[in-house]
């Protein structure tokens, strides 16, 4: 049976989850990727509508497009590499209480750090699958900071099992691709 | 030119880059497939079985396969009869800027050093255009790329000392892929270039990436060298995705010059698992067949 959490998450709902386990979201979920950080942990704005605490959030740039009354829809949303987002992310995690944080490969210690420290989880969605993920998107329900661009603005979603996640970093401060890649060092020492 | 041909010219560029976000070329396509098939990873198959899907839908409902649509980069073979030489140019720049608007395509470009978005591709440099003129030729052989942020942040190119020799070439591309692979959506298409200096061998590794799955350099040497690298990288098992399986790569090619005895050029340019280049032929009267996607656009 398919794992569904549902916004808000709460910690209760997150603990037991294990790196490796594949979740599904219910509720509402905003992109935010690079500039979209910067914006929360070094200039302090948080957005009107979109609430970060038990929340989700997706490093994504998605294509939006217009319908022919008008109204925007999501075309294709996939994540974008996660780790970009390193450098600000515990401090974003810290700041907002965000719970649920889904992207593309993993990120590095001081993320997992604070997912362990504040209670929340990373979780990768398999790259490139774009139209899959617009298929799980509801309604598009706003969008917040357009100055910074199409793939750069906080894009607020309402999502029905939105999925495959597969947990990257639990909260118990296991990584997995910090794992993976250490199995795949080894095979590299072998190589050369 | 006759305004009525430009449209149409403008047209067919149009559709094909629409084209190219939307299906995978045959060969890739296909390749992906066979990894899907020999995969025995119950959680990679998961993931393959997630891109099989999305490619699915994204024909269907005729939209981008990836939202990352990249930086539009165009490679122009042009023969020296072609009636249209000086149209070209302002020909790719409008149906860039029409397919990223009409299709839609996400609007990438961002102009240099700031975060100022052009919102329809195009800009200083943008679309990447490259010519190469074919002596008496009337066709235009027009193939394109969608550079990706993911799986353009591999590329490197490196200047080796020559007694470094095809075990220095291995341990370059190994560790660039070990370092850089994960996050750039394996299984990748591997491009080599090698050459004299840093610029031509990274200008040759993306020709080689744009060689399709399947054939092989002119030299047996390096034809050899292509296969080695390609099981020496499949055991370090990081596809897919980095949740690690069978295999790192759907690829690897090498585009290989004669070069300077004293330096061994090596560039790497990698493509994701949905590496989208296309080919189409474009004749003199501006009728045209596309090369790359022929069974993708069988109903």
């Amino acid at each position: 049976m398919k794992k569904v959490l549902t916004t808000p998450v709460t910690y209760e709902q997150i603990k037991d989850l294990k790196i490796g386990d594949t979740v599904y979201l219910t509720g509402m979920l905003a992109t935010c990727r690079d500039s979209g950080h910067k914006r929360v942990v070094k200039e302090k704005v948080m957005p009107e509508n979109f609430e970060f605490k038990d929340g989700a959030i997706i490093h994504a740039g998605p294509i939006v497009g217009k319908d022919e009354n008008g109204k925007q829809y999501m075309v294709s949303i996939g994540p974008t590499t996660s780790r970009r987002m390193e450098a600000a992310e515990a401090d974003f995690i810290e700041q907002t209480g965000i719970r649920v944080i889904i992207g593309k490969g993993g990120m590095l210690e001081k993320t997992t750090e604070a997912c362990k420290k504040f209670g929340a989880i990373h979780c990768a969605y398999p790259g490139g699958c774009a139209v899959v993920a617009a298929q799980e998107v509801e309604e598009l329900q706003g969008v917040e900071w357009m100055d910074l661009g199409m793939p750069e603005a906080l894009w607020i979603m309402k999502v029905k099992e939105f999925g495959p996640l597969v947990v990257s970093i639990d909260t118990e401060g296991n990584n997995l691709f910090e794992n993976n890649t250490k199995i795949f060092k080894e095979r590299f020492d072998k190589l050369v | 030119m006759d305004e009525s041909l430009r449209q149409q010219f403008v047209r067919t560029v149009q559709d094909f880059t629409a084209m190219t976000g939307i299906y995978l070329p045959d060969d890739v396509e296909k390749r992906l497939r066979e990894l899907r098939q020999s995969e025995s990873i119950e959680n990679a198959k998961t993931m393959y079985d997630c891109m099989i899907e999305d490619l699915s839908l994204a024909k269907q409902l005729h939209r981008p396969l990836c939202q990352d649509t990249g930086v539009l980069q165009y490679f122009v073979e042009v023969g020296t009869e072609f009636p249209y030489l000086a149209d070209i140019e302002s020909v790719l720049v409008e149906a860039a800027r029409k397919a990223t608007l009409e299709t839609p395509l996400r609007p990438n470009v961002v102009e240099p050093l700031g975060e100022h978005n052009t919102g329809d591709n195009t800009g200083y440099g943008a679309p990447y255009i490259e010519y190469d003129l074919v002596p008496g030729g009337s066709d235009l052989r027009l193939r394109m790329y969608m550079a990706g942020g993911g799986c353009s942040l591999p590329g490197r190119s490196k200047v080796l000392m020559p007694l470094e020799g095809v075990e220095g070439i291995k341990k370059f591309v190994y560790q660039t892929i070990l370092d850089w692979g994960v996050n750039a959506c394996p299984p990748l298409c591997v491009g080599i270039g090698l050459g004299t200096c840093a610029a031509t061998s990274a200008m040759l590794s993306k020709k080689a990436l744009l060689r399709p799955i399947g054939t092989r350099s002119q030299y047996p040497e390096v034809a050899k060298l292509e296969d080695e690298i390609q099981a020496g990288l499949d055991s370090l098992g990081i596809a897919p995705l980095g949740f690690g399986g069978s295999h790192t790569v759907l690829n690897v090619n090498i585009e290989a010059a004669a070069h300077h005895p004293a330096t061994l050029g090596v560039g790497i340019t990698t493509g994701c698992w949905a590496t989208r280049r296309g080919e189409i032929i474009i004749h003199k009267d501006l009728t045209s067949e596309i090369i790359s996607h022929k069974k993708a656009l069988e109903v």
